[in-house]
């Protein structure tokens, strides 16, 4: 080899080797500057509800039922809304059509998630309080997730914000699923009398159902991370509620909220704990999502 | 070539003797709109130019104690024993009131609230606007029957620690289930980060009620309410009002203080003070000077800034002890004039 080829193969092992790097280290620095919180509060960080800076006591659960249930919800708007457009973008439209359509929801994956946020605050809060709550209450109100005052802001709010921000993700995955379906299978579908109708549902959504489920993961994964858009319209009050209308919590905001003015070792070691059960909770999504595109692979 | 290099290094030069004398500073957000025009006038007419990073308090605090700032910036106070323990001293730079802020359709500016009505709204036992404790204080008003939604600051704030102090003054229930702090564990309602972020609540959601710096409450137009005072009369958070507070309240040395509740017919009974943070011990002769004529210039010439910004100037006897806390200053052991 020549000494050129081997120096930039040594460049290109240590760059990748700074990224795995950076992984390990960020995990231990969260544990070890977690430390004086675990040992303080122990499993019961995770079980309790109180976050009591003044008597520095200090639970996470809020913050991570208010995670999971904002994602959730998300998950459950944007994932169909995603397939829909998935399937349009791949199986239905025009070409002059499908670029433009691209990308426009790119552009939408590209929007600051600071904009959401202030959408959510000014155009979606009223909504809510003042016209959804009610109808929702009228229709649905027997159903626990529908009870309470709505405020504008909470679970909801948040939830359908996440949605919009996750719907680029969702959707432009499943159409590079959707495309990778090989053509003759569609076309054998055709030569077997299938409609459109049922060569979408039966060859292309049953080719493609490992992918589609990794591309909602990975949505998923954007909506547990989100921090500042969550922040401004989950109403920040640390409390676990059924209802979709009640005020909550997620992880993040928790620490964007925080952090800047924390004093005092024990609340700052907390809020890393927090950072670190985030940080857990992310890595196992990302590694079932990953798992299930490797095997779809393999399958091929 | 070697022309333009020449050029560049006189350039150099000549920028380095101007940029002779730098302050940094970091901490508190709520007088940073204030401080950076005070800062803006003081280069103009002293060439020491002053950098402020509005980083937030707790975050002012540490860094002044690391050493990382010739002035830390604070809005709640550091007591007595810890200016001692990291040798520090804390002097005031200008006050605030915090006004009681609300969105009820139909009522502006002068909803009359008494203290024991505030703290049972934020204990979330007062729950509807037209609750006869409300409509009692105040009959001329027509206030429609909707539910109260508390909203507060989510991020930890001086304003925060301000308003839980007076509330933990004025309610003991208050004091044993919630107690005060930059943060605390709320009991009702929704929290916005930063006082933008309660103003934005404020606007946009009917039937909410929170406080916010005055400043902020002006700005963005929101009515504020009359609050009952020690002697028993309904005032408005402006600044004569505050003023008198301020006057009629007690300060100590260490300035460790809430000047909450103060006595004195017109005194508003919400309201702070926002601090400067300095080591006794100073490294650098030069710039232990510049910051004393900046605290100075402060005192003498920022008066009509902060009233044009909605900040309170200190009542004179505060000035001068400050001043008096300043001559404990000192270069290799000496004092500095």
């Amino acid at each position: 080899m020549r000494i050129g080829d081997r120096i930039f193969k040594i460049l290109a092992v240590f760059s990748s080797l700074i990224i795995v790097g950076l992984v390990i280290g960020l995990f231990i620095e969260l544990l070890v500057t977690s430390i004086p919180s675990i040992k303080k509060f122990g499993i019961k960080f995770i079980i309790d509800t109180v976050w009591d800076p003044v008597a520095e006591k200090f639970g996470a659960l809020p913050a991570i039922y208010g995670t999971l249930v904002t994602s959730l919800i998300s998950l459950l708007i944007s994932f169909p809304i995603s397939i829909g457009i998935a399937i349009f973008l791949s199986e239905l439209s025009p070409p002059f059509f499908r670029r433009t359509l691209s990308f426009i929801i790119e552009l939408l994956g590209a929007v600051p998630s600071l904009i959401y946020g202030m959408w959510g605050l000014f155009t979606l809060s009223p909504l809510i309080q003042l016209k959804v709550g009610p109808f929702l209450q009228n229709i649905l109100g027997f159903l626990p997730f529908f009870q309470g005052y709505p405020t504008g802001v909470g679970y909801l709010n948040a939830g359908v914000v996440l949605s919009i921000m996750i719907i680029p993700t969702i959707s432009s995955l499943s159409r590079e699923v959707f495309m990778a379906v090989p053509m003759d299978q569609r076309e054998a579908g055709y030569a077997l009398g299938m409609t459109k109708w049922e060569v979408i549902r039966k060859v292309v959504l049953g080719n493609a159902k490992s992918g589609i489920f990794a591309a909602g993961i990975l949505g998923l994964g954007r909506a547990l991370g989100e921090a500042v858009a969550v922040t401004m319209v989950i109403g920040n009050f640390y409390n676990i509620s059924v209802s979709l209308f009640s005020p909550g919590v997620t992880i993040t905001s928790v620490i964007i909220n925080e952090f800047v003015e924390a004093v005092g070792g024990l609340k700052i070691s907390a809020l890393i704990e927090l950072a670190l059960i985030l940080f857990i909770i992310t890595f196992f999504v990302m590694g079932f999502a990953r798992y299930y595109i490797l095997r779809r692979i393999e399958n091929k | 070539m070697k022309r333009i290099l020449i050029l560049v290094l006189i350039l150099l030069l000549v920028t380095n003797v101007k940029a002779a004398m730098l302050l940094n500073g970091a901490g508190a957000t709520f007088p940073y709109p204030l401080y950076a025009r005070w800062f803006y006038d003081f280069e103009k007419i002293s060439g020491i130019k002053v950098n402020y990073q509005p980083i937030g308090s707790g975050a002012g605090i540490q860094q002044i104690q690391a050493g990382t700032v010739d002035f830390g910036a604070s809005d709640s106070p550091l007591p007595g024993k810890d200016q001692q323990a990291s040798n520090l001293i804390m002097i005031p730079s200008v006050a605030g009131g915090i006004a009681i802020v609300y969105n009820i359709p139909g009522v502006g500016k002068g909803l009359k609230l008494s203290r024991e009505v505030i703290a049972d709204i934020f204990l979330g036992k007062i729950k509807t606007w037209d609750d006869p404790k409300i409509t009692s204080l105040n009959p001329n008003m027509k206030i429609p029957k909707i539910n109260i939604t508390v909203v507060r600051r989510s991020d930890g704030s001086g304003t925060t620690d301000i308003f839980t102090h007076f509330l933990s003054l004025v309610s003991p229930e208050w004091k044993e289930k919630v107690g005060a702090g930059t943060s605390v564990n709320w009991i009702t309602g929704i929290g916005g980060r930063g006082n933008m972020g309660v103003a934005g609540y404020i606007k946009n959601i009917v039937g909410t009620i929170g406080y916010l710096e005055l400043t902020y409450a002006v700005q963005n137009n929101l009515p504020y309410a009359m609050v009952k005072n020690k002697a028993g009369n309904f005032v408005y958070p402006e600044i004569p009002n505050i003023e008198a507070a301020l006057e009629n309240f007690p300060v100590q040395k260490d300035f460790y203080v809430y000047p909450i509740d103060a006595k004195g017919k017109d005194s508003y009974p919400i309201s702070g003070y926002t601090f400067l943070l300095i080591r006794k011990n100073q490294g650098n002769l030069e710039k232990a000077k510049a910051l004393i004529s900046l605290v100075n210039w402060i005192y003498k010439e920022g008066d009509k800034t902060a009233k044009d910004l909605y900040y309170v100037p200190l009542p004179q006897k505060v000035k001068s002890m400050a001043l008096e806390r300043l001559k404990e200053l000192n270069y290799q052991g000496k004092p500095i004039h």
